[in-house]
């Protein structure tokens, strides 16, 4: 049987989670949101503060860990995920999420983010997606987009960019949302459906670098252009955007299609959202619209049930030891041929 | 016909069993260990197989051996060349010819020499029929004529007679031995008790092959091999894989810990991985990493999850691992990490044995990043030593890189099986003081040991990671002083391990012209090589083998004083013997390395040894 995560009474502050630590962030970026929602979610989310691990990389992201009051790694570059799948395994009876840039996590750290997706082992990963290198100082990363001008890429970026949902699901992940910075009740609601849900789920934050890409999600993430160009999912809704919600979805032949309500097209047709569906073409779709064809799709995007690798791996162990001779060493280094010299 | 040199009383043999792929020898060689070892006698083996998974069946490089050397005496080696082989077809004979000593017995089966499998062995005339074998004692015995006549009426079919070949031979062998044959009937009513024919096939067959034996002149050559002087208690055969396997979980049980491996697959070490995967009857935590990085990463994080934390692999996997281990140095968590090594650099030959990732483990990271290094010796005691790095590494919160190599992985020699009352307490430092008042880096006094403190325990929360920390609170810092401190504590951690080890022993004179001098696997051939010279009458020499690494035992200094020089030999190209030098300069060092992918021979060291000793006579 497997350990699961102890519930427990104790009422905490987010303040409980703050640390004596000088938070070290450029004024203005993304990540303090993510710091403070992580503090109220892990407050409320019903886990002894002792029973969380923070597992980060390297990378302005990956700083979190110091200024999270609870037990944390902060690890070496690219290798959050694969450290946090050693410590989901050693103790199952853990909360343990991570934290992870886009450089961290899809470049020199994509490996064990393909395997840790096709798992699905119980790790919530959050990615926080400034599009750059920050921490060193301005490179082109695998999600910086086109024409972007970079140290590296003076001229502009010419490689063709990660999309991280795509990615995630097209390599199985059982669950992905994405979620813009500014929009803190989103993350809150996020994280906490990460945390119930067993396996690996992957949030993908929309995360503001002030220094070096500045402004760079402001087309999805502002007031003014956020209802044109941001599709906010909901489980079971028709999916619906546009100053007045005017616009939906529907399927013209094996694509997507903007149109607009009350013309032609019956209302049936729109797509309503269904991020339960295990087959996932239609999740992944949902992850690779773009502006300016079509808005960006936020929420979460995908969250199916499946079996997770840690419950199968304790299983395999509950199995064999009841069916195993051995109930100790002795019975194991005794078996089979031995002799005694008296 | 030369005179056999197997001749009563001796007091050690060398067999070979040699067959094709599919003739069952690996099987014939580990169930006649298990009778030497029945029979009181000390024994090391050795396998030697194709690379390939099914190499043409008959030809050379199908051929399939396995070697043992047992006796009434310690055997520490496989033996350097055989008294007796066994060769099931001409590809076996053709294959082994030049690992026999002169006037070898070979016992054939002179059925399988006809002209299809001669073809096969590349020989163009028949060996037992000219003057090829003049040098050696030739049984000639109708083997697969006999193995059919014995099982004829059991209304098996011709491949399942055939396939108990090897068991007839077998039988041949017991006799020449003076071998019971009760422990091998009932290991086959046991293997195939679902098949009741088949027992009852393989058990003829092993019956037929020892009545042959008495009616010919393998009768008269019957020896008796006394049992060797071993310490009491139960045996068993082990490899050096195994053992390490073992060794851990030992340890796992002794602390009350659940034992977590993470690994990638890579030869010659994938074995442990196979055995832990096959342990979860234990509790065994096993991770099948998707790269060897993963796998040292996963196994950080169950250190710091609190489990006792293994990861396994070999030389080009330790290179994939070293940024990795200096996240666990400046951590300062208790994590193993085994190196099966085999010959390098890259690919190198990865089904051969070397010593030369020596370096690698001492030196083998970025900044000063100390830990400790351990070697085994023997394949029995990988055991041992896997024990001892765990213990190692908990009670000093520390990794420690424990050096197997090929040649003990695959391996066999009796195992005295440790009872768990014997292994040595693992004493994990506790702290005794409040909650409030622990810190992350605070040390325990007399070791410097960390407090290993990890999630699930309330009160104790902290972050560590691989920036600098100020020393005791773990704090981020950049102040140059302390990273100073910390990196001499660091050091000063493992130097104080010394304390704690056992003194480094030397045999024979203590004092003297030559001290022979090895590190890991060469114990065996070294020490037999440094035995048998001191019976011939040497007496100017010692000889000291080193299990412990880094650090080295207190009183190594003072040893190498007694002694003019040192002669250090290695399967590298001087690593030990450098590394010596860095310890104690000033010392007389004279290299004897081996980088041929195979362990030393005793007469190879013998030989130098004696060359050593003379040319010192005369610059002395």
């Amino acid at each position: 049987m497997q350990a699961e995560v102890k519930p427990h009474t104790v009422a905490y502050d987010r303040k409980d989670f703050m640390t004596d630590q000088h938070v070290r962030w450029c004024p203005g970026c993304g990540d303090f949101m993510i710091l403070n929602t992580m503090r109220k979610v892990f407050a409320d989310i019903g886990v002894r503060k002792e029973d969380f691990t923070l597992v980060s990389g390297i990378g302005c992201s990956s700083r979190i860990t110091y200024y999270m009051e609870t037990y944390g790694i902060h690890s070496i570059h690219g290798r959050a995920i694969a450290t946090a799948s050693g410590v989901k395994l050693a103790n199952p009876g853990l909360s343990v999420w991570v934290a992870t840039g886009d450089g961290d996590c899809m470049a020199i750290g994509g490996n064990h983010f393909i395997h840790a997706v096709r798992r699905n082992i119980d790790l919530n990963i959050i990615i926080f997606n400034n599009r750059i290198y920050g921490m060193t100082k301005g490179q082109s990363s695998p999600t910086s987009p086109e024409g972007l001008k970079t140290k590296t890429a003076p001229g502009g970026v010419y490689e063709r960019p990660f999309n991280i949902g795509e990615a995630a699901i097209g390599c199985g992940a059982s669950f992905f949302a994405r979620v813009p910075d500014k929009d803190y009740k989103m993350l809150e609601e996020t994280m906490h459906a990460a945390y119930k849900h067993k396996g690996t789920s992957v949030i993908e934050v929309l995360q503001n670098c002030v220094i070096y890409t500045d402004g760079i999600h402001e087309q999805i993430t502002s007031k003014e252009t956020k209802d044109e160009n941001q599709v906010v999912l909901s489980h079971g809704e028709t999916i619906r955007f546009g100053k007045d919600d005017e616009y939906g979805l529907v399927l013209n032949g094996m694509k997507l299609k903007k149109e607009k309500f009350g013309q032609s097209i019956p209302d049936e047709a729109f797509l309503k959202h269904d991020m339960h569906e295990e087959s996932s073409p239609f999740h992944l779709a949902l992850a690779r619209m773009q502006l300016p064809e079509f808005p960006v799709a936020t929420g979460i995007l995908r969250q199916v049930e499946d079996v997770s690798y840690d419950a199968q791996v304790y299983n395999a162990i509950e199995a064999a030891k009841k069916y195993t001779p051995y109930k100790s060493t002795s019975d194991l280094f005794m078996s089979g041929n031995t002799w005694e010299v008296k | 016909m030369a005179e056999p040199t197997i001749s009563t009383p001796v007091n050690k043999v060398v067999v070979r069993f040699s067959g094709d792929s599919g003739d069952g020898m690996q099987l014939t060689g580990s169930l006649f260990s298990q009778s030497s070892g029945l029979a009181g006698n000390d024994l090391t083996t050795v396998p030697d197989f194709p690379a390939e998974i099914r190499a043409p069946q008959g030809t050379i490089s199908g051929v399939s051996s396995y070697q043992v050397q047992f006796g009434g005496t310690e055997i520490y080696t496989p033996g350097d060349k055989t008294d007796l082989l066994v060769a099931m077809n001409p590809a076996a004979l053709a294959a082994n010819l030049k690992f026999l000593k002169p006037g070898a017995m070979i016992i054939v089966d002179a059925d399988e020499f006809n002209r299809k499998n001669l073809k096969k062995a590349e020989y163009e005339n028949n060996p037992l029929e000219d003057d090829t074998l003049s040098d050696f004692r030739v049984i000639k015995a109708p083997i697969a004529f006999m193995t059919k006549e014995a099982l004829k009426d059991m209304g098996l079919d011709t491949k399942t007679i055939m396939r108990c070949r090897n068991m007839f031979a077998l039988g041949l062998v017991y006799h020449l031995f003076s071998r019971p044959l009760e422990s091998t009937v009932a290991y086959f009513e046991k293997k195939f008790a679902k098949k009741p024919e088949i027992a009852k096939a393989n058990s003829k067959a092993l019956q037929a092959g020892y009545s042959f034996a008495e009616s010919t002149e393998i009768n008269a050559l019957s020896m008796h091999i006394p049992p060797a002087r071993l310490r009491k208690g139960m045996y068993r055969n082990i490899d050096g894989n195994t053992a390490v396997a073992w060794g851990c979980l030992a340890a796992a049980e002794k602390t009350g810990k659940t034992l977590s491996l993470c690994s990638y697959p890579i030869t010659p070490a994938s074995e442990i991985l196979h055995e832990l995967s096959a342990r979860k009857d234990l509790g065994v935590v096993v991770f099948q990493a998707e790269d060897e990085i993963a796998a040292v990463c996963a196994s950080i994080g169950a250190a710091f999850a609190g489990n006792l934390s293994l990861t396994t692999t070999s030389g080009p996997g330790a290179s994939l691992k070293s940024e990795a281990m200096g996240l666990a140095v400046i951590a300062e968590l208790p994590l193993v990490m085994v190196n099966v090594q085999r010959a390098g650099p890259s690919t190198g030959l990865p089904t051969k044995t070397e010593q030369a990732d020596l370096f690698q483990a001492l030196y083998g990271r970025h900044g000063e990043a100390p830990l400790i290094v351990l070697a085994a010796s023997t394949p029995d005691d990988c055991f041992e030593f896997a024990y001892e790095a765990c213990k190692l590494a908990m009670e000093h919160s520390t990794p420690v890189i424990l050096l197997t190599d090929s040649y003990l992985s695959s391996g066999n020699s009796p195992w005295r099986i440790t009872p768990p009352q014997e292994l040595p307490d693992i004493n994990i430092p506790e702290y005794k003081g409040a909650p409030e008042d622990w810190q992350p880096y605070q040390r325990e006094a007399e070791y410097l040991a960390r407090f290993w403190k990890y999630p699930g325990q309330a009160r104790f929360e902290h972050r560590i990671g691989g920036l600098e920390k100020k020393e005791n609170s773990g704090n981020l810092t950049y102040e140059p002083l302390n990273h100073e401190l910390m990196v001499k504590l660091r050091e000063e951690k493992i130097a104080r391990v010394a304390k704690k080890l056992p003194k480094q022993n030397v045999y024979g004179p203590d004092s003297g012209k030559l001290l022979i001098v090895c590190w890991g696997s060469t114990y065996g051939s070294a020490k037999t090589a440094f035995t048998e010279l001191l019976e011939e009458g040497h007496d100017s020499m010692g000889f000291t083998h080193f299990n412990y690494i880094k650090p080295l035992p207190e009183n190594t200094g003072e040893l190498f004083s007694r002694f003019d020089e040192l002669l250090v030999c290695e399967q590298n190209n001087g690593q030990f013997a450098a590394y010596l030098q860095t310890q104690y300069p000033g010392l007389k060092i004279r290299n004897y390395n081996k980088i041929q992918g195979q362990p030393f021979f005793v007469d190879e060291i013998k030989q130098k040894i004696r060359e050593t000793l003379e040319e010192s006579e005369y610059a002395g």
